[in-house]
């Protein structure tokens, strides 16, 4: 067989420059799995029973029996792990298709939309006082959980793109994200408070936590990221047309209207799974992405991934702050995301006003 | 593409052209029975005063609209036939104000261009490579692939998305106002690389507002209030007749070197 070859520089895979990527990417995503082995492991060890690394491998790798970490620890952290990579997917996805930078599940107000339904879903199946009397609502959470937090963030995204007429104008999508979010806050509070003597465990959910999450809730989890991956994998190629504009990326062939009903369908469902399984999550879908972007550059192909497990680290790592850092209570993790993301947020306002 | 289905049902055969076309954008009457076709390699230029409809009849020979009355035809056949991967294939079209990437490298953003021929899943091959880099030649941003957009000069990055058009390897060029964020050497030296493309067999299209940059196109239209005043040579159409009918009288019209130049006041 004759060997192909490629006259002068047809091929750019030939230049030492798209090496340098290659090499890049690679180190990029290896760091990051680096970085969540380690969480996953420090992770399982951190608790008020502290537990040896040594022994956490163990019992990892199924060589000893350990109930806190099979039971309690490795679903908490293997549902951090989850719920990062869905804030962060949807995130990345949601700064692609709106092309607006603070596009996220939270402030877009699909985040608080999602809450709301769920909240709705289990006041209506009558579960609320019960739930929370073991504070542990999403033990009980009924199924249809994530459909009616995918409802209530379909409908607040959508009021959001009304109120702000659009994505492209920034400051007025915040404006309105912030306003249906915090209406929709204040409604999800109110049903909670129906039930008065569980007001801890209504903040604990609204401020987002990972305590509850038990393995049914990491199947759930698992199950709609699953389900999901196809469809960000079929887009990655529509978002990166899309950063020539909507025209463009229709005069590209793209058949536009049904690919984005289809980003926003996924984008939405995997914020309302995430959401029904640990409350409002800010920020992470923000920071996670911004920071992949300077790493990895600006192609969707390796963009997606890396925000998802760049969402992934970075929640596993919130999560272990929360439990260390007023040990030994803990903090809700999304108090901690927001620490770090709101200064964040307001960099990347700052230096897009300066642009 | 088969054979069985070309019916050819206008006067338009080879090129891409408007008949007899009207479009009305929320009741209110944009264009008005344009008939205008783009022939393989000429360089047409549309021109008219700002709300003439120029952009508008862009977007309806670009496939991104549909006329409201009359039809736009591809190689004769009814441009709606055209799946939009074939139509993106084959025309190729460069908005205004459309954005560019800012965490893409100058050879990623021309490589989008051939999103026609890979669809939504589609791996680059061979010719995917070849055209993204014969895309490069022709406008002379090789140079600077590895770089991001916003490190570039306007007229650079205006070439950069130049490329990206190119690289669809398309039969039909048309660009909106490619011309109007540059200076005036850059104007000169993007019309020069435009007119240059004509050999490769382009038909090319654009839309300027300035009709002393329209002096060396094969031919020119002149669009004014949604209607087609005249089209032709561009000594034949940049009449003072015509230019004072549109812009008022202070115009004049002075033949420089050949070419017809319009001035203002005098």
């Amino acid at each position: 067989m004759q060997k192909t070859t490629y006259p002068g520089r047809v091929s750019p895979l030939a230049g030492g420059r798209r090496g340098q990527m290659i090499g890049r990417r690679l180190l990029v995503f290896s760091g990051l799995l680096g970085l969540l082995v380690l969480g996953l492991v420090l992770g399982v060890g951190q608790g008020a029973v502290p537990v040896a690394p040594d022994e956490v491998v163990r019992a990892l790798l199924g060589l000893a029996e350990n109930p806190i970490i099979t039971e309690l620890r490795l679903p908490r952290v293997l549902g951090a792990l989850l719920v990062g990579a869905a804030l962060g997917l949807s995130g990345a996805a949601f700064q692609g298709l709106f092309r607006n930078p603070l596009a996220d599940p939270y402030l877009m107000g699909s985040a608080a939309g999602a809450a709301f339904g769920v909240t709705l879903a289990v006041s209506l199946a009558g579960g609320l006082g019960g739930a929370f009397a073991q504070h542990a609502i999403f033990s009980v959470m009924p199924a249809s959980a994530t459909w009616f937090g995918f409802l209530g963030a379909i409908g607040a995204v959508l009021l959001v793109l009304f109120l702000s007429g659009g994505a492209s104008r920034t400051h007025d999508l915040i404006l309105a994200g912030v306003v249906v979010g915090s209406v929709l806050v204040g409604l999800t509070s109110y049903l909670m408070l129906q039930d008065a003597d569980r007001v801890r465990a209504v903040f604990a959910y609204t401020l987002g936590n990972l305590a509850f999450l038990s393995w049914p809730g990491v199947g759930s989890l698992a199950f709609y990221l699953l389900i999901t991956l196809p469809f960000f994998l079929l887009l990655a190629r529509t978002l990166n047309a899309l950063t020539l504009g909507e025209e463009t990326a229709r005069s590209l062939g793209l058949p536009l209207e049904g690919l984005k009903l289809l980003l926003i369908g996924a984008a939405t469902l995997l914020t309302a799974a995430a959401v029904a399984q640990a409350g409002i999550i800010g920020f992470v879908g923000l920071v996670a992405p911004h920071v992949l972007r300077r790493l990895l550059g600006g192609d969707y192909r390796y963009l997606l991934p890396g925000s998802a497990l760049g969402g992934a680290v970075l929640l596993l790592w919130a999560d272990l702050g929360a439990r260390v850092l007023v040990a030994p209570a803990e903090l809700p993790v999304g108090i901690v995301t927001t620490l770090l993301g709101g200064p964040f947020f307001l960099y990347l306002l700052w230096r897009g006003r300066r642009v | 593409m088969s054979e069985g289905k070309g019916v050819i049902e206008g006067p338009v055969v080879g090129g891409l052209g408007a008949l007899e076309v009207s479009f009305a954008y929320r009741g209110r009457a944009v264009l008005e029975d344009i008939s205008l076709e783009l022939r393989p390699r000429e360089w047409l230029v549309l021109l008219g005063p700002n709300g003439s409809g120029k952009s508008t009849l862009l977007r309806l020979l670009a496939g991104l609209l549909k006329p409201t009355r009359g039809g736009v035809y591809l190689g004769g056949r009814p441009l709606g036939g055209y799946s939009s991967w074939l139509r993106g294939q084959q025309i190729a079209f460069l908005p205004q104000n459309g954005g560019y990437p800012e965490d893409l490298t100058v050879e990623e953003v021309v490589a989008l261009g051939r999103t026609p021929h890979l669809g939504l899943l589609g791996r680059g091959g061979r010719a995917d490579w070849e055209a993204v880099e014969w895309a490069m030649q022709q406008t002379q941003v090789s140079g600077f692939r590895h770089r991001r957009l916003p490190t570039l000069s306007g007229g650079e990055r205006q070439r950069v998305l130049l490329a990206r058009a190119l690289a669809a390897r398309p039969r039909f060029l048309l660009l909106d106002e490619p011309t109007n964020h540059l200076d005036l050497h850059h104007q000169a030296e993007f019309l020069a690389l435009v007119a240059g493309l004509r050999a490769q067999g382009l038909g090319i299209l654009t839309v300027l507002h300035d009709p002393n940059l329209a002096g060396k196109a094969d031919r020119v239209a002149f669009l004014s209030e949604g209607r087609l005043l005249a089209q032709g040579r561009p000594g034949e159409v940049l009449s003072e007749a015509l230019l004072q009918q549109v812009y008022g009288r202070q115009v004049r019209v002075r033949w420089l070197e050949g070419q017809p130049v319009v001035l203002l006041g005098g």
